[in-house]
């Protein structure tokens, strides 16, 4: 009885020995006082993430003897993501600079609000007016100043289709919703579903819907949308749905299954043959050794020829931002064609200055970057630039609905009250 | 003297962890409660008083009836297949199973993985076109195919397979314990008087294990009530929400949308939920000790 | 046994248990499979099929980015299962064996914490640990200590429940007859229930380390910087925001679930002798 008593009592003795040693290596205050950075973002993998180091490397060239730490999050287009980086700032801990969509989520979440520093003085001492687009540099703008630094561009509203199934029936991109209506039918009799379509996450399915609704209302009446011109209650609206529920008509059954990268997969997998996604689907055709022109095609999603869907990732300085000398030096990187030009050939997407070097990007993106110096650049729903998170969200659930019960009419009252709700429009 | 020293040291150990629940569950609960009764519904912290409405208007929201209806399909559903598997997994297993270490580690796996790849893995095998329906297949089973989490009726069962796939385990090794903590006089003396297998189980085995099947149920119940990472991770809301339940709902309205107020008011209604089931059973257990 | 039995009954009875084993252990085939194959061929559509080319590029890359984190999770898991495990243990005791007025309240109180959604306290949360840390001048917000103390404090309700339940199994004569003899609150702790607890400590340690180890949500809000996160977030972080690696993604969760596995492994039959001695008990 007595040795086991004092075998128990050793081995207490020895785990909490563990368990102060354990917490001991967590206590370390800021050690040193080496210069610091800590840059938020969601790019954790992948060729985001190479792009991201790249850019980094620049800025240590730039800036000797700075730590970097790079504070990344993953999920979902950033779900998790925004919920650390929305929890920290509320609770008065920012980070130096953290990556935000430019519009909407930048300006209703984080500037109305108070929470950032303008960065106009930034934008002249660096000549940025000139070297990025006006429709760009407004989407980071509120009430004539600016506040963030857009680093990459990528366009929503693409059509990928596999090459060879195009090719073996001879069938051509369509160019209008009509179009596709035919060539889906000529590929539905020979047992191809004509479009994946994988929303397992809610955004997918919103994201498809964002580029008919471009189709159908046209430059104008989209931008509208969200400003209280165009009602959602409207005929054009209703055009959309109704196209939208016809499409899904074209889809494949399991779409819930999938996410988006998984959709793209049917293409590589012939399980079908286009798929309407914004062009990081290029950077996972690349990944998985297909060939632009080669093993896939691309086009602006039906009838939105001519308009560019801007998803841009930009950054910005919060106010109360503990390193605020290093975080404006890494806004100058990011801003800079170096910068620029070390991250986005790797991250896949286009720069958001208009001076970045063509060679060194690939067909695609060659391609987009002369669409984005040409056509009109609208905001992206889904992805954060055109209206406030709040709307974006109900935006998703309404979606998520419409695809199982088809129902326009509830579709376009939901709409309209999230609108209101949301005090886009009375 | 001694005792009332000894008293005043039982209620000074019990001290620290009454003062950090105190702060971390009934304070982050009163501060919860006073948000919801808020107007904090944008990005700015807007704490004025807001009285119920932000409980009447939640009601009205499809999504959140269709959220409680799924917790509750989910839970009822989750509990009985957790306590049937186990308990016949641990009826089969105390049959002298040659083997036995093996099947029971098998069983017990699941609990070593995280809910996040537990449901991704099972987002892949209960894929339509792939997943567990190829192997019915290859089994000549085609008729047994489902469009599994993907048809909206039947989505919260898939969802449930998964998650007795993590735990049932768990409840197969509590009632193994428990089963081989009744003494094989018992069973002799049962089988003396003639009693089946059957009988033997129905009338004297299983109403051992109540006690062991209360706790299971807490345990499994407050998982269930609760479950987030797992649904998140296989298929979020699901089509047209079945598959959504209140601690999604809550985490997208308070971090996408922004609607603190909103949040706060669903994660309250949860844990009044919580409430309802769990406080009876607190008090059923604080009287089964007084009589004791 | 067995005499009097049909053979067929034992046949079905291995078959039942054959096709349960075979259920528990799918998903593994499933993360061994997809994760020894190169990212070009991994694909949902050919989940079951082998690897044409088996590599270990998938477990490298894995065990690479998620080796620091590893160690992060170690530093976390132990003492935050200990020190729970320590106040659960004492916890329990003073509530099985020394009623003193007001303890019928005090326990069901405990308890309900175990029920609290955790997505809803993450903001007081945040801004609590930051005071508290600021007060003790600690890193609390941001650091391995913090979520430890996070993991600690909702540990309770359930360590205590094992505990109390545990100890009311203990015969209150043994309790008593130790008062008799002289001992105090603590003399009859540590000279007559520690002795008896290891099978509930077996219990309550794998309960916690289990539970902490596989936990996301708090350990992504608590600890921010990458050098201090727990190897869940770190296996989040494997997937980017658009590309998922799935080959590295299945061979990092196997990976990351390799520990808390050894620890059922080797300890699952304590598990088993902690539970029939009658921790978790109602």
């Amino acid at each position: 009885m007595a040795e086991r008593r004092r075998l128990a009592q050793t081995a207490l003795a020895l785990l909490l020995a563990v368990a102060v040693l354990g917490i001991v290596p967590g206590t370390g205050l800021q050690a040193g006082a080496a210069k610091k950075l800590e840059i938020f973002s969601w790019w954790t993998a992948g060729g985001e993430a190479d792009g991201l180091k790249a850019m980094f490397e620049v800025y240590k060239k730039r800036f000797p003897g700075v730590e970097i730490i790079n504070a990344t999050v993953a999920g979902g287009a950033g779900t998790d993501a925004k919920a650390v980086l929305k929890t920290r700032m509320l609770g008065g801990n920012p980070p130096d600079s953290f990556q935000v969509h430019g519009g909407a989520e930048l300006v209703d979440t984080w500037v109305k609000t108070g929470f950032m520093e303008p960065l106009t003085a930034l934008y002249k001492s660096e000549g940025w007016l000139k070297s990025f687009p006006k429709d760009l540099v407004d989407i980071v703008s509120h009430q004539g100043e600016q506040y963030s630094v857009p680093v990459n561009v990528h366009r929503g509203n693409v059509l990928w289709f596999n090459k060879k199934i195009f090719d073996e029936n001879k069938l051509k991109a369509p160019a209008t919703w009509d179009e596709f209506f035919k060539v889906a039918e000529t590929l539905k009799g020979k047992g191809i579903t004509p479009l994946s379509l994988g929303d397992k996450n809610k955004w997918e399915a919103a994201h498809l819907f964002e580029d008919i609704l471009a189709a159908a209302l046209g430059a104008e009446g989209y931008r509208g949308l969200w400003t209280g011109k165009t009602s959602w209650e409207g005929d054009g609206v209703k055009r959309a749905l109704d196209t939208f529920a016809r499409i899904l008509n074209y889809v494949n059954r399991d779409h819930a299954a999938f996410v988006w990268d998984q959709a793209a997969q049917m293409l590589i997998d012939r399980k079908a043959a286009m798929n309407v996604m914004g062009d990081w689907a290029a950077g996972y055709f690349t990944a998985k050794g297909w060939k632009p022109n080669v093993d896939y095609g691309f086009a602006p999603a039906p009838g939105t020829a001519g308009l560019f869907v801007v998803v841009t990732d930009t950054f910005g300085l919060p106010k109360k931002a503990p390193n605020r000398e290093q975080a404006l030096a890494w806004l100058k990187v990011a801003g800079s064609k170096e910068g620029q030009e070390a991250f986005n050939p790797l991250k896949g997407s286009i720069c958001g200055r208009t001076d970045c070097d063509p060679k060194k990007f690939d067909v695609y993106l060659q391609s987009s970057a002369v669409d984005f110096t040409k056509n009109a650049l609208l905001p992206s729903e889904v992805h954060g630039s055109a209206a406030p998170e709040g709307f974006a969200t109900l935006f998703n659930d309404i979606l998520n609905l419409f695809v199982t019960n088809k129902d326009v009419k509830m579709a376009q009252r939901a709409l309209q009250k999230a609108c209101v709700d949301n005090k886009m429009c009375k | 003297m001694r005792i009332r020293r000894d008293r005043a040291l039982s209620a000074l150990i019990l001290l620290p962890s009454v003062v950090a629940v105190g702060v971390f569950v009934y304070g982050f609960i009163g501060w919860t409660a006073y948000v919801a009764m808020s107007n904090w519904n944008s990005f700015v912290p807007d704490l004025s008083f807001a009285g119920l409405r932000n409980f009447a208007d939640l009601f009205q929201t499809p999504r959140f009836q269709i959220d409680l209806r799924n917790t509750l399909v989910f839970t009822l559903t989750f509990l009985a297949g957790c306590l049937g598997i186990g308990l016949l997994l641990a009826v089969l297993l105390d049959r002298q199973i040659r083997g036995e270490a093996l099947f029971r580690n098998a069983f017990l796996f699941p609990m070593s993985i995280s809910f996040i790849v537990g449901g991704t893995v099972w987002q892949w095998l209960l894929n339509p076109s792939t997943g567990v329906n190829l192997l019915l297949d290859a089994a000549g089973l085609g008729a047994l195919r489902s469009p599994w989490y993907t048809e909206p009726r039947i989505a919260i069962y898939a969802v449930v397979i998964a998650a007795l796939w993590q735990m049932s385990g768990f409840t197969m090794a509590l009632y193994l314990a428990g089963l081989r903590g009744i003494s094989d006089e018992l069973r002799e003396a049962a089988r003396v008087d003639g009693a089946s297998d059957l009988q033997l189980y129905r009338h004297v085995i299983i109403p051992l294990l109540h006690p062991i099947t209360l706790s299971a149920a807490i345990v499994l119940g407050h998982v269930s009530l609760k479950i987030f990472d797992l649904v998140f991770a296989m298929t979020g809301s699901g089509p047209a929400f079945s598959t959504d339940v209140p601690g999604i709902f809550m985490f997208e309205t308070t971090f996408r949308g922004n609607r603190f107020a909103e949040g706060a008011t669903i994660s309250i209604i949860m844990l009044v939920m919580v409430a309802v089931v769990i406080i009876p059973y607190l008090i059923y257990s604080s009287r089964t000790e007084a009589e004791a | 046994m067995g005499r009097g039995r049909p053979r067929a009954t034992r046949v079905l009875l291995y078959a039942i248990l054959a096709f349960f084993a075979a259920f528990y252990l799918m998903p593994v085939y499933v993360l061994v499979n997809n994760g020894l194959k190169s990212f070009r061929e991994v694909s949902l559509s050919r989940m079951w099929a082998p690897p044409q080319q088996v590599t270990l590029e998938g477990f490298g890359k894995a065990l690479r980015e998620l080796a620091p984190n590893l160690r992060n999770s170690v530093v976390l898991v132990v003492p935050a299962a200990l020190v729970s495990a320590a106040l659960g243990s004492v916890n329990g005791y003073v509530l099985a064996k020394w009623k003193f007025a007001g303890a019928d309240v005090v326990f069901p109180l405990l308890l309900f914490g175990m029920f609290i959604p955790y997505q809803s306290v993450l903001i007081p949360l945040v801004q609590f640990l930051q005071w508290l840390g600021g007060l003790l001048s600690v890193r609390l917000y941001g650091s391995i200590t913090g979520l430890v103390l996070v993991h600690v404090v909702y540990g309770i309700p359930i360590t205590t429940l094992i505990f109390r339940n545990y100890y009311a199994t203990v015969p209150t004569e043994i309790v008593e007859a130790a008062r008799i003899d002289g001992a105090g609150l603590v003399g009859v702790y540590r000279n007559v229930i520690l002795p008896l607890s290891m099978p509930a400590f077996v219990v309550v340690m794998i309960w916690q380390v289990t539970q902490i180890w596989n936990e996301f949500l708090f350990a992504v809000i608590v600890t921010s910087n990458p050098a201090q996160q727990p190897v869940q977030v770190a296996l989040r972080n494997l997937a980017g925001s658009q590309i998922v690696e799935w080959n590295v993604q299945m061979a990092g969760a196997l990976l990351a679930a390799l520990p808390p596995l050894l620890v059922y492994i080797f300890l699952g039959r304590y598990f088993l002798r902690g539970l029939m001695a009658g921790a978790l008990k109602g």
